[in-house]
């Protein structure tokens, strides 16, 4: 895995004519995880996708080392395709290979659902196809918008566990989440500090 | 890059052209096939005069057949994340435009060109006229796909989007028609030259219109 990085300095968050936050900094090396708490509407999702480029920051900077991997609430599945292929497509972008991608299907609990197209799958279970795209993906740097939104017990633990072992390989995970994330080594940032 | 262009069209494909719930390329050909069947009916069986106006009934049928998918062409892959994904992967939305325009044309111009010859059957058009039409299709359906994506991509996410889409593809889509049922008059050969003219010059912008829209759109 490449060196893994993220460092954000003074950053500010607009979204229409309000400022959701400012002067935020902060430091991810690899192997770290940090879970942004706070509030609905505090900016949390916005935080993710400055940091993943998605949108652009009102001041400050973001410095990434990395390829960036996100699972929010969009699953990017086609919901007319059965999830097999759904999955398959961003296999063949990734360059996934096949054992990776069946250990990933197998370990979500995904392999009796290939055939069911995406528009019929639950929630908790689009989630879950969602963190078997994000494994395949191989990107050191994850961003995790509400990863156990949807989902059970059993599959939160599962979550976490991976998240866990993302970080011990050296990767980085910056998860957004109102609800407990455990992993162990968890920085918090509570995002309400940062309000403008 | 290639295995990721091959994975792109393969996907568009089986979106446009097989399309689950969508219908695929099988909707626009019915509805072009039933306006073709229709104008006899609305006009009277006189064969001279649907011989001379049938090549432009064709020409109006494709184009309003080619605004019938607009609403699937760009609009669900920004809503469920699709383009966010591809560009945290360095696939730029000029390479994803590029590559759907590819695919709406594969979805639509050549079923089109296929059903152009029932079609000229039925409006009793001549061998002569039929070729000149076809050639016009296969100069002008690219540069309708182009459109198509273009103000698909420039108008998702609005509300009555796919309303406005087919208002704005019907004039931009003037000039392609006015040469492309131009080159069916006597002499009007050159309008093939014109039509494919008009269609290289959609094709080479929609990437880049359609890429920027798709970034505008992300907000």
């Amino acid at each position: 895995m490449q060196d893994a990085k993220i460092a954000i300095r003074d950053l500010a968050c607009r979204r229409g004519d309000r400022v959701l936050f400012r002067g935020l900094s902060l430091a991810l090396n690899a192997g770290e995880a940090l879970q942004v708490a706070g509030g609905n509407g505090i900016g949390k999702s916005s935080l993710l996708r400055i940091v993943a480029g998605l949108a652009p920051a009102f001041a400050g900077t973001v410095e990434r080392e990395g390829a960036i991997g996100l699972v929010d609430e969009r699953p990017a599945l086609d919901t007319s395709h059965a999830l097999g292929d759904a999955l398959a497509f961003w296999a063949r972008i990734d360059g996934t290979s096949e054992n990776a991608a069946q250990a990933a299907r197998d370990r979500l609990g995904l392999a009796d659902l290939l055939d069911v197209p995406v528009r019929y799958l639950s929630t908790g279970q689009k989630k879950r196809a969602a963190l078997a795209r994000l494994i395949g993906q191989e990107a050191p740097l994850w961003l995790l918008d509400e990863p156990l939104n949807g989902l059970d017990v059993h599959a939160v633990e599962l979550t976490e566990a991976i998240v866990a072992e993302h970080c011990a390989g050296g990767g980085i995970a910056l998860v957004a989440s109102h609800q407990p994330f455990r992993v162990e080594g968890l920085q918090r940032l509570a995002l309400a500090d940062y309000a403008a | 890059m290639t295995g990721r262009v091959f994975a792109l069209l393969k996907r568009d494909l089986a979106r446009l052209l097989l399309g689950g719930r969508g219908g695929g390329a099988l909707m626009p050909v019915l509805f072009f096939l039933s306006v073709a069947m229709l104008y006899p009916f609305a006009v009277g069986p006189d064969a001279p005069l649907l011989a001379r106006t049938g090549g432009g009934v064709i020409w109006v049928a494709a184009l309003l057949a080619a605004i019938l998918p607009l609403d699937r062409l760009v609009e669900p892959d920004i809503e469920q994340g699709q383009f966010d994904q591809w560009a945290l992967r360095g696939i730029s939305e000029e390479l994803v435009i590029a590559v759907r325009v590819l695919a709406h044309w594969l979805s639509f111009g050549p079923p089109l060109m296929l059903a152009t010859l029932p079609a000229a059957a039925l409006l009793g058009l001549e061998a002569g006229t039929l070729g000149i039409v076809e050639l016009g299709l296969l100069a002008g359906t690219p540069g309708l796909a182009a459109l198509g994506v273009t103000v698909a991509a420039l108008t998702a996410g609005l509300r009555g989007g796919t309303a406005l889409a087919g208002l704005l593809v019907i004039p931009m889509a003037v000039p392609i028609l006015i040469f492309g049922a131009g080159s069916l008059a006597i002499g009007g050969e050159s309008g093939l030259a014109l039509t494919a003219a008009a269609s290289l010059v959609l094709l080479a912008i929609a990437p880049f219109a359609g890429g920027a829209a798709v970034r505008a759109a992300r907000g």
